[in-house]
């Protein structure tokens, strides 16, 4: 499946990958010295889903996240260096200290907010969408959730009414078999996802593989169909993640997941299998030049203030 | 009611609420209007006559009965720049779309820090008599009085009825709207050029020296029905309709308790945590301390709503016993008094006739 790719677009999906599994390794490694104040939801493991999906994508398309939501909002172009200042909790962050790690936006980007209650961007992003049908543009929606919260009832009625108008949406699913820590058995009648949805009319696909390729390809044919007005359509996707719900650990001493279940994922890895694509200088410049926008990002947080006091009582009201 | 003048034509309730938005949807093609049965024969008990003929199933159409995703819909459309209008035919209704209101469109402008806006109005109404009972008939404001971010609108009459809905539709923030059935058929002079009424200013209804008396949503009518009542024993009320209670123009309020040092506040809803408890709070604590102070509050019998009139008349506060308890106040010394059966009856409100 690689063979089709031109080396611009592997090292573009490269620098992309890397750049997010590094930022948050290095948020990670900061998180324990209390400087971000705000719960953190890593998506390391699962990048290559926002990473695939979000190449395929224009500035001017929008996607929505969660509150796992810093690969989306870096894969889409949001900007890091706003990012970790409002996880520092400064004023210069991309909320202004307002929203922290689980509340990220970047309008610029076209990033919309991202939210902590398990499922309220879904309907969010299919407003979005409905309102850029209404304007006639061929700009899409791309919607990331996880299988919780493909559980809430404003999932289904969201798919209906995205369905029923023929919205320009992208539904992602970002499959990682866990609710916080109850596993999916215990919490899912069948695994029959994308049958479920189908039933709404929707073209549902599902990927096992962790192929970050497999991603882009099947998202780019799904894209070009919602700009072309054919509605809506879904991807699930499997993936793992690797550390703690919340927090920068692993947490395979917790006795709710054994570690052999994430090992396949950890042995098929994107990140160095991708980084083996390219030839070495070009791997090696890339991953330089990652290292230095996340110092760059580091920096910045450290020095921009923190809000001033009667901040507090701004933007209650529009 | 700001003075309309001698040529203005009479509209009824429903009327205004049904021109204000055709006006602001002529006017701003951004506008659109969605919920249960707006484009159907009924068109929301008048409310929506006439809009799809006019704008067309683009800009107003049904919705499946999801109320808590189609208000995420409006919210995600809303931050797009489009201004909806979300119509459920009864308050209790938004109770299915409470996370959506709370957790993001209250919160969304603060939590993003600036860079979104949420200009909604979730339009909805509330119900009363006719067996409309425990599930169509709650006044749910006080709810979302609580949470930043929600403007919350109560229009007592006519002319309010269109002006809020004007200055609701563009206003950048969501707005909470509560209409009352029963204020559907009434009349008032309504100015046929789109005007707002400002939100955070309360209307003096009455002038009168010896008690304030604040009623919100349909008891601001009932008000002005135990104010004529009490004119026959010469106790004069300062009536005050806050027509917005977030914003709360509670200088007002405090400005007629200061003179009259009386104040009862007769809520369209329960007592307990409501409006009323908020609006008494405020003057006490703005005037405690400079000299006497007499506060009372009515609002629903602490039930739920019961369908027989038998006793659905004792569940609401209504002319006769809001001006009863005004004189109580009024005339502490006095004998008690109660209104004349008959009297009473003929100011209360034309009986409505079923079915909703």
């Amino acid at each position: 499946m690689t063979s089709q790719y031109t080396p611009e677009t592997i090292a573009r999906l490269y620098r992309s990958l890397y750049f997010i599994r590094h930022y948050e390794e290095r948020v990670a490694a900061i998180y324990p010295s209390d400087k971000i104040k705000s719960p953190v939801h890593l998506s390391i493991g699962q990048e290559f889903i926002s990473v695939g999906v979000c190449d395929v994508l224009r500035p001017d398309d929008a996607v929505s996240g969660t509150y796992r939501g810093h690969a989306a909002y870096l894969a889409k172009g949001g900007d890091p260096a706003a990012m970790m200042a409002e996880m520092f909790g400064k004023a210069t962050g991309s909320a202004a200290g307002r929203g922290g790690s689980m509340h990220l936006v970047d309008t610029k980007a076209n990033v919309l907010g991202a939210s902590a209650v398990v499922g309220t961007t879904i309907p969010i992003a299919a407003g979005y969408a409905l309102a850029l049908k209404r304007q006639k543009t061929d700009r899409v929606v791309v919607a990331f959730f996880g299988d919780g919260a493909s559980e809430e009832g404003c999932f289904y009625e969201t798919l209906n009414f995205a369905a029923l108008h023929k919205l320009p949406i992208l539904f992602v699913c970002e499959n990682n078999f866990y609710a916080i820590h109850e596993p999916q058995t215990k919490r899912w009648a069948t695994d029959r996802f994308c049958e479920r949805v189908a039933t709404f009319g929707i073209d549902a696909r599902k990927i096992t593989s962790g192929d970050l390729f497999e991603v882009r390809d099947t998202a780019a044919e799904l894209v070009d169909k919602l700009r072309r007005g054919e509605g809506p359509a879904l991807i699930e996707c499997h993936a793992y993640r690797w550390r703690e719900h919340v927090g920068p650990n692993e947490d395979y001493d917790q006795g709710y997941r054994p570690r052999t279940e994430m090992e396949p994922w950890e042995a098929r890895d994107e990140v160095p299998r991708i980084a083996a694509l390219l030839p070495e200088a070009e791997r090696a410049a890339i991953e330089a030049e990652a290292q230095a926008a996340i110092d760059a990002a580091v920096a910045f947080a450290e020095q921009s203030p923190f809000p001033a006091a009667e901040e507090l009582y701004r933007h209650v009201f529009a | 009611m700001s003075s309309p003048n001698a040529a203005t034509r009479q509209l009824r309730y429903v009327d205004a609420l049904a021109e204000a938005v055709s006006q602001e949807m002529a006017r701003d093609e951004s506008v659109f209007v969605f919920g249960l049965d707006v484009d159907d024969h009924k068109a929301i008990q008048g409310s929506t006559r006439g809009l799809l003929e006019r704008f067309g199933p683009e800009r107003i159409f049904t919705t499946p009965l999801s109320e808590d995703a189609m208000t995420g819909v409006a919210i995600g459309a809303a931050m797009a720049g489009m201004r909806p209008i979300h119509v459920h035919i009864r308050m209790d209704f938004l109770l299915l779309c409470m996370n959506q209101l709370v957790n993001m469109a209250a919160k969304a402008h603060y939590m993003y820090g600036g860079a979104v806006k949420v200009p909604m109005v979730a339009r909805s109404m509330i119900g009363k008599s006719w067996g409309q009972g425990a599930q169509h008939s709650q006044g749910l404001h006080s709810m979302f009085m609580h949470v930043p971010g929600l403007k919350v609108v109560a229009p007592s009459n006519a002319y309010d009825a269109k002006g809020c809905m004007i200055a609701a539709i563009r206003d950048d923030n969501p707005v909470i709207f509560m209409e009352h059935r029963l204020l559907y058929p009434t009349e008032a002079p309504v100015p046929e050029a789109p005007y707002t009424v400002e939100f955070g200013r309360a209307r003096r209804m009455l002038e009168g020296g010896d008690i304030t008396v604040v009623g919100v949503s349909n008891m601001a009518i009932e008000c002005l029905r135990a104010a004529e009542l009490l004119r026959e024993v010469d106790v004069g009320v300062d009536l005050i309709d806050p027509i917005t209670l977030v914003p709360l123009d509670i200088d007002t309020i405090v400005d007629s308790v200061a003179r009259t040092r009386r104040l009862l506040v007769v809520d369209n809803s329960w007592i307990n945590c409501g409006a009323s408890a908020e609006i008494a709070s405020q003057v006490s604590e703005r005037l405690g301390g400079s000299g006497p102070l007499q506060i009372r509050r009515m609002g629903f019998a602490p039930t739920t709503c019961p369908t027989t009139p038998a006793l659905e008349q004792h569940f609401y506060p209504n002319p006769s016993t809001i001006a009863e308890a005004a004189y109580a106040m009024a005339r502490p010394n006095g004998s008690p008094w109660r209104p004349d059966p008959e009297h009473a009856r003929l100011a209360y409100q034309a009986q409505f006739k079923g079915p909703f």
